[in-house]
């Protein structure tokens, strides 16, 4: 029996199994390494949106989100909807590991005789709930989900992940402003706060002000975590399910590019794919943090 | 001849009729008492959602709906509901071919004194060049309600293209059968063939008519559906009439007329004419006058058949 780990973030005390903390870092870490052999087998992919995501699809899909691999379509499982539709670095390699479909799969990621496009496909990808790429729709389409399963007494939760760039699309707020209206407490809405987008910091393009106030007037019930610590990142999720009568919203405090030194929080790495002694530090430096964790 | 009835208000009869079906979800941007969406709520209240004037939502919403096994309707004036939102359309409800009736009422000319800004002249170019889209524009009552059954039946992505005046009833003739992608004929006729859709078709039956008198003799197609576009009828209409011309409430570019070129440039190319606004924004005004001032009469289109009766080799 190992022991808990307490977490203590501003008032909230998180509490986790050690063991189960140490498995979930891995697990994230590990989809970061498939996630870098995906984007050298396809020459492209975005890296840095996705990289920042790892321990959130770690947490949700390995841990708290409530889904069948063997019937993907399972009408009482709880739904995500990646509206950065572009981090698909950071969902494929999670849905394979998980089992969806066979990790080999991802070999052909952008590829034209393949399925797994280069931004979220749920038509032809088992496991994606929805279709997204087009910044600042997805959200609506959680929405519309959580909407749904109230309309047909169903209990399951939706998460959906906005990139903090993605903000600046109006439609976001549409959303929001809806969900907060009709209090939808069965929706999740996880931000990559990353504070990066593709043309520089989100601060130098349109700053987003206090994310924490705006989400809280639109009706929301706001969490804010450091999103590569799983015990946070679990400890919120169970906060966010137990809010009742409105809709929650995690704000992960996150680093694009997160676990690649010289891709930590650089715009430029938003969508570039590496050269050939880029991917191998690259790669070097995840195994060896593997390494550790497993230490 | 039934008494007059704009297809939007046909529309809300229809809707309500066939929201029997639990189903079916309706959801409104806050002109639900225009588009008559607002009959299905009274109806079925607790699944109508009026979403408030947030297009774009609406439609994403409308997605996620459809993905729990729900038919969503989705309402405003054609300006927003297929202007507005064409990139959310195109990609989260056709791309992932979702189960979702795209409503846009007050299409066209003849909203009359909202003018331009509400006047959509380019909703049926839109919708059409996106694959796996249905586009319906039916010409009166009795077609919407036909053609509203029809698409809560058909699974798939559909766009529905209403007006908001009241309009003569027509297909009340027998031998009337509505089915997506298959042309009516209103009329037939060897010298030339009017294919139209929407509204236009009551003008291309006064325009037969005054032909008639003049001796020249034209088929009259009633071309409800957009896409898929009736081939079949086109083919056959210029086999055997040998000019045609097209009208509609719509920009010349890219609606009906454009896709009827399409079909005979590549099969059978005769001489095709088209009546419709030409590239060209609306303007305030009374409906009728707009409908004179723009060429939607029955004189520009009877003008037009004899055009291409004359380019006939």
């Amino acid at each position: 029996m190992t022991a808990d780990i307490v977490v203590i973030n501003q008032e909230r005390v998180f509490v986790m199994n050690a063991e189960r903390i140490k498995e979930l870092q891995i697990i994230a870490q590990d989809l970061r390494i498939t996630g870098l052999k995906m984007v050298q087998y396809a020459h492209s992919g975005h890296i840095g949106g996705a990289f920042s995501l790892s321990e959130i699809m770690a947490v949700l899909y390995f841990e708290k989100m409530n889904i069948r691999t063997d019937d993907p379509k399972w009408e009482d499982r709880d739904r995500l909807v990646l509206s950065k539709g572009h981090a698909t670095v950071a969902l494929y390699p999670t849905l394979a590991t998980r089992g969806f479909f066979p990790v080999e799969d991802l070999r052909t990621f952008r590829n034209i005789d393949g399925n797994l496009s280069g931004h979220a496909e749920m038509k032809y990808v088992p496991g994606v709930d929805m279709s997204t790429g087009s910044l600042g729709q997805g959200l609506s389409t959680a929405v519309g989900m959580a909407l749904g399963a109230k309309q047909l007494g169903k209990n399951f939760t939706t998460y959906a992940i906005v990139g903090d760039g993605e903000l600046a699309e109006g439609q976001i707020w549409e959303a929001c402003m809806y969900a907060g209206a009709h209090g939808l407490d069965n929706l999740i809405v996880i931000v990559d706060y990353n504070k990066v987008q593709l043309d520089g910091t989100v601060k130098e393009i349109l700053d987003t002000g206090n994310l924490e106030d705006k989400f809280s007037s639109f009706g929301f019930h706001v969490i804010s975590i450091d999103g590569h610590n799983v015990e946070e990142i679990s400890g919120a999720i169970d906060e966010a399910k137990a809010t009742k009568g409105k809709p929650a919203v995690i704000i992960a405090n996150t680093i694009k590019g997160k676990g690649i030194s010289f891709m930590e929080g650089k715009s430029q790495w938003h969508g570039k794919t590496p050269n050939e002694e880029e991917f191998k530090a690259a790669f070097e430096e995840l195994y060896q943090r593997k390494k550790e964790l497993e230490g | 001849m039934a008494e007059k009835i704009a297809t939007r208000h046909a529309y809300g009869e229809a809707l309500s009729e066939v929201g029997k079906n639990p189903k079916i979800v309706a959801l409104d941007a806050d002109v639900s008492t225009c588009t008559m969406s607002c009959m299905f709520g009274e109806k079925y209240p607790d699944r109508f959602y009026n979403v408030g004037i947030a297009e774009a939502n609406m439609v994403g919403m409308a997605a996620g709906l459809s993905t729990l096994g729900l038919i969503p309707f989705v309402h405003s004036f054609a300006m927003f509901s297929a202007g507005r939102t064409y990139d959310q359309i195109r990609n989260i409800i056709a791309y992932p071919h979702l189960n979702v009736k795209v409503v846009g009422t007050h299409a066209g000319l003849t909203v009359g004194e909202d003018g331009a800004t509400h006047q959509c002249l380019e909703d049926i170019g839109l919708m059409r060049v996106i694959p796996n889209m249905v586009v319906i524009c039916p010409c009166d009552g009795n077609e919407t309600r036909e053609a509203v059954r029809a698409i809560a039946e058909y699974n798939g992505p559909c766009y529905l293209r209403l007006g908001r005046m009241a309009v003569d009833v027509v297909t009340d003739i027998p031998g009337y059968h509505f089915e997506i992608g298959k042309a009516q004929m209103m009329k037939d006729g060897m010298d030339a063939t009017i294919i139209a859709t929407g509204m236009m078709v009551q003008v291309a039956l006064k325009a037969a008519a005054d032909l008639a008198n003049e001796n020249i003799n034209v088929r009259v197609l009633d071309m409800h559906t957009i896409k898929p576009i009736d081939k079949d009828a086109i083919i056959k209409a210029a086999e055997e009439t040998g000019a045609i011309v097209t009208a509609e409430e719509h920009n010349v570019l890219c609606g009906l007329g454009s896709a009827v070129s399409e079909v005979l440039s590549e099969t059978l190319p005769v001489p095709v004419l088209k009546v419709g606004t030409q590239d060209t924004f609306g303007k305030s005004g009374n409906a009728e006058a707009l409908i004179q001032r723009f060429g939607l009469t029955k004189e520009s289109i009877a003008d037009k058949v004899k055009k291409a009766i004359a380019l006939k080799k």
